[in-house]
């Protein structure tokens, strides 16, 4: 019957679309104006009553009867204002809003369960917005340049020897620029910078400061426009050129207030007169690219003919012309490179020397990739616990509501409008959730982008973007689902007759409650444990990494940067450092201080050095790490000689050239001989070996250290120089005297804090610290969910057997048997978490095993570890509800029915 | 149905809204009502209050209008007249119903001659 009347109103389908859109636009002005059309509508009833009096009175009723007759037929004025209200206005809102109002209610009255579950919802949304912000900056937000999916890195591919491996000279640079096809332009920077290499001096103490040399073209290919001024001109890019300079925009506000005047004026570098050309917005951070964790003051035009005698000077970036595909850049480059060293006059250098070419994005994040997934797992798990933690809260709560839930049923309310109203509540709990996870995202980003010292590219840009707020409102949503719906099924399911009978113990419906907050409580345990493995197997990683023998002691060991005035006279050098360093020396508390240029983890380069006699085509060269130093500088770093000695001053311009080598170098070159007095050539210098030091970990903990040589600052020339002391005070006590005998020594010398060594083994294994910290944090928070967990389930079976037990022991169980028997249920169920969760974590494991360190993904000590701390945990959790359950006082326990 | 009243089909009390307003030119909601009353012989079960979610839904459908305006004797009242697009919609609505009664008519014969037997 409906069937056929339902289409009786049949519309053109032409018309239909329009008419439908006015009804919509209708409904929706209605659902605004509801006032007034209340307003019109009682008016319009109240006359159609008085009309319909009107008539029955005409015919001779009294007033009352007519009234009472006229409202008869009417037929309810409520039901009528409903039906119209219906019709005319958004009905589901109005649901909803009735919904809400009663959730608000339900909310405020059971006010600590609402608190607990909006502050777990909080921790573990936070955790994913943190994360998600993390991940969406390192890995899934495009670099901060124009059309960066056309950039490209091109590096050497020996893979050795460090910077210098990977970088190319200028000659090469040029070659590559010209020949290649696929790239619109290749541009360069000087990779080799330190930290304070620029001296700024008129304003005040002279200021250290970072710069980095780029090729002229190197903004206008990334599609960097200065904030304010120009880039580098031609004058600007040639030998004996006009001296200019470009300002990071943090540096400019620091230095110069932001003032726009200085942009055209000569500022004072390195005593030369400078002409600031322009300033760098701060929206590129060049170190938050291509160095993580330092920072960038200034960009100096590479002048291509003062560094071609350099060696190799340049890391290459190149801009992909349209359609062209990174392996397309490869093959072109495998071609090219060899070819251009093939053309040299020494073409054996060259040998098997060419480019690898990387997507840039791929290069700055890619390492990344692994560990980020780690990361954002580790916070899915962590929301999946917060689910069943909160489905188990919910469901407790459903238990105690069922038979509000059955009466509203018995009542016609339907089961739709039942899950509706269970799931508008969890809803309205993630919507609380939400808001404080951002707040706790917002305040971690906020704390993460400021914290220079974590070496993680793009960190400094992180923030809880549009992307994000998405993010959180989609977590929100599903977990509010995932959380809501099981009770909301459960409650609004059969039974419901079941549940206005069921006194509330014991009886059917509470065990099933019960079985599906047992399963709830083992996955729990399970997912926790999964998290703990993996916290666990990273945390022992790490360890490993901070046992690993650096070959040095950074423990009182710290260094300036200095600077000496030779006159560019090789032989004026000694005697100025030996005088520079006797006074730092006389200091007390300085037990022992030399000079470098380059401090190992901080930066690096490779010269070549082989067995004099051997022919260098025999094998080819894989670069040898290479420190300028003064005598002392190897005890100051807390450096091992093994053999022979250490540079004395003697070893000086008028002596034989004099190198100490690596313990690797030395199996290179000379295996199983005792290469102390031999002969080598060092970066084209015959030099005698006279002594062998412990390899040094030269460009990172984890990664297994080179060859390593060292040559002594008095027989090579001008070169930055780190003072290193070792002190027997805390180093920081030192600074000032320190500083105060460099100024005697050289008034020129900037004013700059102390680094301690410390510092750099820091930066370099603090991006393995942050992931072990966050992951640490999620399994911690894990272990503390599951525990709460499994608490809540145990007390809440423990209060609904209150009767069960109470007769148990009325007939004569003991309290410890009682005990005993809760104990058992909590660990039973701990259990089988633990046993789920233990072969989940096994093939977890599998999956980070290429983060691992000195660590077996099945290491004993973790698993084992992670059962008993799980054990001691559900215990815990069990402990307060049996020892409640033994307290249980039999006749009170049979009376509370 | 014995002596009951008829239940109103659903949708039907549209089709009639307009019909009646087409015969009569402009009504209040009391008018209406008791039209339809009237013309059904009171063999119609008509809750007079439900006329104004019908009148509602004609409304935004663009097939009627209202204006307030005062009523024989004198009182403020809501007058409903039928606009183009409703004359046409119960052109349509009409015939479709003449038809469905046909088809209903046949139908309910046919059983009637096969169950005579």
């Amino acid at each position: 019957m409906t069937g056929i009347t339902d289409k009786s109103p049949k519309t053109s389908s032409k018309t239909s679309l329009s008419a439908s859109l006015r009804r919509a636009f209708h409904r929706l002005r209605s659902f605004f104006r509801k006032d007034p059309l209340d307003h019109e509508l009682n008016d319009e009833m109240a006359s159609h009553i008085e009309l319909a009096m009107e008539e029955y009175m005409r015919k001779g009723m009294p007033e009352e009867e007519a009234r009472r007759q006229a409202m008869v037929r009417f037929g309810g004025v409520q039901q009528a204002r409903e039906q119209h209200r219906e019709t005319r206005g958004l009905p589901w809102i109005d649901v909803l809003g009735q919904d809400l109002r009663f959730t608000f209610r339900t909310l405020a009255r059971d006010r600590s369960l609402t608190i607990i579950a909006i502050l777990i919802l909080g921790l573990g949304i936070g955790a994913n917005v943190t994360v998600f912000s993390v991940v969406d900056t390192i890995l899934l937000r495009p670099l901060p340049f124009r059309d960066p999916q056309q950039l490209v890195w091109i590096t050497g591919n020996k893979g050795v020897g460090g910077l210098s491996g990977m970088t190319y000279s200028v000659d090469a640079y040029e070659d590559y620029r010209a020949q290649n096809r696929s790239l619109q332009d290749v541009t360069a920077y000087f990779p080799f910078y330190g930290q304070g290499d620029y001296k700024l001096t008129g304003y005040g103490e002279p200021q250290p400061v970072n710069g980095v040399m780029v090729a002229g073209n190197f903004f206008e290919l990334l599609g960097i426009q200065p904030k304010l001024g120009r880039s580098f001109v031609q004058d600007e890019l040639i030998k004996g050129g006009r001296p200019a300079v470009l300002l990071s925009e943090p540096f400019w506000k620091r230095q110069f207030n932001g003032d726009p005047k200085i942009v055209g004026q000569t500022i004072n570098l390195n005593k030369t007169p400078t002409i600031v050309a322009g300033v760098i917005p701060a929206t590129f951070d060049f170190g938050s690219v291509f160095a993580p964790g330092t920072r960038m003051d200034i960009f100096v035009p590479a002048v291509m003919d003062d560094m071609r005698e350099w060696g190799n000077v340049f890391s290459l970036i190149g801009r992909m012309k349209p359609g062209v595909s990174v392996g397309q850049v490869q093959a072109e480059a495998d071609m090219l490179i060899p070819q251009f060293y093939a053309r040299k006059t020494h073409p054996e250098y060259g040998k098997g020397y060419t480019g690898t070419v990387w997507g840039l994005k791929e290069y700055v994040s890619g390492k990344l990739h692994r560990s980020l997934v780690v990361l954002w797992s580790a916070v899915g798990l962590i929301m999946l616990i917060v689910c069943v933690n909160l489905s188990n809260l919910l469901l407790a709560r459903s238990a105690a509501r069922s038979k509000e839930f059955a009466m509203r049923s018995v009542l016609g309310a339907r089961r739709s409008r039942l899950v509706r109203q269970l799931l508008t509540e969890s809803l309205v709990l993630a919507a609380g959730g939400a808001v404080l996870g951002l707040g706790i995202a917002y305040a971690v980003v906020t704390w993460l982008a400021h914290q220079g010292s974590i070496a993680l590219p793009l960190l400094s840009s992180i923030r809880v973007d549009g992307s994000a707020l998405a993010w959180t409102l989609g977590i929100a949503v599903v977990a509010a689902v995932l959380f809501g719906l099981a009770p909301g099924l459960k409650m609004s399911s059969g039974d419901l007759q079941e549940s206005l009978k069921d006194s509330g113990m014991g009886a059917s419906s509470g065990r099933k409650h019960d079985r599906m907050r047992s399963i709830l409580v083992v996955s729990e345990v399970a997912l926790a444990c999964i998290l703990m493995v993996g916290a666990g197997l990273l945390l022992r990683s790490f360890l490993h990494v901070l046992d690993i023998d650096l070959g040095f002691r950074p423990s009182r060991a710290a260094s300036m940067q200095v600077t000496y005035d030779d006159g560019n006279k090789d032989e004026n050098r000694g005697p100025i450092l030996e005088n520079m360093l006797d006074h730092v020396k006389a200091i007390p508390g300085i037990e022992a201080a030399g000079i470098t240029d380059m401090l190992p983890l901080d930066r690096n380069r490779s010269w070549n050095l082989f067995r004099k006699g051997r022919d260098p085509n025999q094998k080819p060269d894989t670069g040898t790490y290479v420190q300028v130093v003064t005598p002392g500088y190897i005890g100051a770093l807390g450096m091992r000689l093994i053999k022979g000695r250490d540079f004395t001053w003697d070893d000086s311009t008028h002596a034989e050239h004099a190198v100490i080598i690596n313990e690797s170098l030395a199996r290179r070159e000379w295996p199983g001989q005792d290469p102390v007095g031999r002969l080598a050539v060092a970066n084209g210098e015959d030099s005698r070996v006279i002594g062998v030091v412990a390899d040094v970990k030269e460009t990172g903990l984890e990664i297994d250290p080179g060859a390593e040589m060292y040559v002594p600052v008095t027989q090579n020339g001008p070169v930055g120089a780190e003072l290193v002391v070792r002190t027997s005070l805390p180093p920081e006590a030192l600074a000032a005297s320190v500083m105060k005998v460099l100024k005697q020594m050289n008034p020129g010398q900037p004013a700059t804090e102390f680094r301690s060594i410390q510092q750099l083994v820091d930066h370099s294994v603090s991006p393995r610290k942050f992931f072990v910290l966050l992951v640490s944090t999620f399994a911690g928070l894990g272990l503390l969910l599951a525990s709460l967990g499994i608490y809540g389930v145990i007390s809440y079976s423990v209060a609904r057997q209150t009767q069960e037990i109470g007769i148990r022991m009325a007939l004569g169980a003991s309290r410890t048997r009682v005990q005993a028997a809760v104990i058992g249920k909590t660990l039973r169920l701990a259990l089988i978490g633990i046993v789920l969760g233990g072969a989940a974590s096994f093939v977890m494991a599998r999956g980070i095993a290429s983060l691992l360190y000195g660590t077996e993904p099945a290491d004993p000590l973790t698993f084992v570890g992670m059962v008993v701390l799980l054990g001691i945990v559900a215990m815990f959790a069990g402990y307060l509800p049996a020892r409640r359950a033994s307290r249980i006082d039999p006749m009170i326990a049979l009376r509370t029915n | 149905m014995g002596d009951s009243k008829l239940d109103l089909l659903q949708g039907t009390l549209d089709l009639m809204v307009l019909q009646t307003l087409a015969a009569m030119g402009s009504l209040h909601g009391y008018g209406i009502a008791r039209r339809i009353e009237q013309i059904s012989g009171d063999e119609l079960l008509l809750n007079q209050g439900t006329i104004y979610a019908s009148l509602v839904r004609l409304q935004q459908r663009g097939w009627i209008d209202a204006a307030w305006g005062t009523s024989e004797n004198n009182r403020k009242a809501k007058f409903y007249s039928i606009t183009e697009a409703g004359r046409k919609q119960l052109a349509q609505d009409a015939a479709y119903w003449e038809r469905l009664a046909g088809v209903m008519g046949r139908v309910l014969a046919m059983q009637n001659e096969g169950g005579g037997r």
